[in-house]
């Protein structure tokens, strides 16, 4: 199969002020593959992540090195525009952090800031990204009510159905099922499944088992170090490195 | 949890090497009782085979039980994979050990012999093979997992010999002794598939160390 890469990395270095947190990180992303990010806490996992759609600008005194592609174009060129950028890259957290409007505004609501006034395409898209988030048939006759009156796991899966009204080609999930209980990860993980069709899906994980059940590479960072990156099915039988094979396996520390 | 999970594993790592050595004293008791002709000696085999079956559905639970519970990954999925295999490897050489014992108790019948075909080399390269294999796994020498692999030739060359020379004594042999001549070529076929399991083992030593599948390929 021809490998044809969404994103590409190369040789990223990422600084918080004077503390190097990612060093020399080169990694692709395949168009339409789940690639799971692991590694213990402070690994730089999650700093990567927000790399790729420039979510640590927010923050002060960061520096980044090297360069992030995204369909062969430099994200980090000063002539790009971050908000159109982030609208291509879409991002989950951690915790379900819903708008404390309706759950049709909160859909509605990247639309909305993009430009978007036509009513019935608002509501077409609404809808559309509420099934995709495999939520509608659980709210569709309460369209109206506030999004915080909705379960954590449905609270999740909004917020996936809010990135992905603007339409994305990538998907950034930073530890989407942490706060869930099994059954609400169970219909994320069955989501990212479907949603590897049409995007391309990067998630960061520290449950060892989704990140083998959902994703077709998995990457480990050890130390703001790729450590090691291959196909899912071979790094969780028969990693190359031992500190993949003692981290995977809990023999770290 | 992962403190659990390595005393788990070390705790099967123990019982599998228990039930090699149960499996290895059945195979050594039998050989000798092909070469002794002990009807008693096969007997004893025949009855205790029991512990071996027992030993093995308690070994397989308690792996079911550990890849239910820690869903473990890379060489600890490999390691438990390979005692299933292995566990089940074990209880169908304790198989054989029975059914070399069962055709001893009928050998051990005939009163006089029309011909005799000398099983000790034969016996003698499974048990080796069988005690390889296990040694293999207990300290993960891959080289002699390997080895293990190799002798397998040397037993099926028995067992053609063995095959040959046995018809050519059925040729000359009267009808009576028919039925020793069968059982005596059937005791051949037992310690080939004894080397065979042997050899499973072995394979799933080299799957255990390098993650790697050798079976049905070419050493």
């Amino acid at each position: 199969m021809e490998q044809e890469y969404k994103i590409t990395s190369k040789n990223l270095d990422f600084y918080y002020g004077s503390v190097k947190a990612l060093q020399s990180i080169s990694l692709n992303f395949q168009l339409h593959q789940a690639t799971a990010l692991i590694g213990p806490s402070g690994c730089g996992k999650s700093t990567f992540l927000r790399c790729l759609n420039r979510m640590n600008d927010l923050i002060p005194g960061i520096r980044v090195e090297g360069e992030i592609c995204m369909d062969g174009e430099n994200i980090y060129k000063p002539s790009v525009d971050v908000v159109r950028l982030r609208s291509r890259i879409g991002m989950v957290f951690q915790k379900p952090n819903p708008f404390p409007k309706t759950i049709f505004e909160n859909v509605a609501y990247g639309l909305k800031v993009n430009g978007v006034k036509d009513k019935n395409l608002i509501a077409e898209r609404v809808e559309k990204s509420l099934r995709s988030g495999a939520l509608w048939d659980e709210v569709k006759d309460r369209l109206h009510d506030s999004a915080l009156s909705l379960s954590g796991g449905q609270q999740q899966r909004l917020c996936i159905a809010r990135a992905l009204a603007v339409e994305p080609e990538v998907l950034l999930m930073d530890e989407p099922c942490s706060a869930l209980d099994p059954i609400a990860t169970q219909k994320i993980e069955e989501l990212i499944h479907e949603l590897k069709d049409k995007y391309t899906i990067i998630i960061v994980t520290h449950n060892m088992q989704q990140a083998a059940r959902v994703s077709d590479v998995t990457a480990f960072f050890y130390m703001g170090k790729l450590i090691e990156a291959g196909e899912t099915d071979t790094m969780f039988t028969r990693p190359r490195l031992k500190t993949t094979e003692d981290y995977i396996t809990g023999r770290f520390g | 949890m992962t403190i659990h999970l390595q005393k788990e594993l070390s705790k099967i790592k123990k019982s599998i090497l228990t039930l090699g050595a149960m499996v290895e004293d059945r195979v050594r008791l039998a050989a000798l009782a092909i070469e002794t002709r002990d009807a008693e000696l096969a007997k004893r085999v025949v009855n205790s085979d029991h512990e071996v079956d027992e030993m093995e559905v308690d070994i397989e639970e308690e792996c079911l039980k550990i890849l239910a519970l820690y869903q473990p990954v890379a060489v600890d999925l490999r390691f438990l994979i390979a005692v299933i295999k292995i566990n089940s490897d074990l209880e169908s050489i304790g198989d054989q050990a029975v059914n070399i014992a069962q055709r001893v108790a009928i050998i051990a019948k005939q009163k006089k012999y029309s011909f005799v075909f000398d099983y000790s080399v034969m016996a003698q390269k499974s048990q080796e093979m069988l005690k390889k294999s296990l040694d293999a796994l207990v300290n993960l020498d891959l080289d002699l997992a390997f080895r293990v692999l190799v002798m397998d030739d040397a037993v099926d060359l028995i067992q053609r010999q063995a095959y040959d020379e046995i018809k050519a004594a059925m040729a000359n042999a009267n009808a009576d002794s028919h039925g020793y001549l069968i059982n005596l070529l059937l005791v051949s076929r037992h310690l080939e598939r004894l080397a065979d399991y042997a050899t499973n083992i072995a394979e799933e030593v080299i799957y255990l160390i390098e993650g790697e599948i050798v079976r049905h390929t070419k050493i």
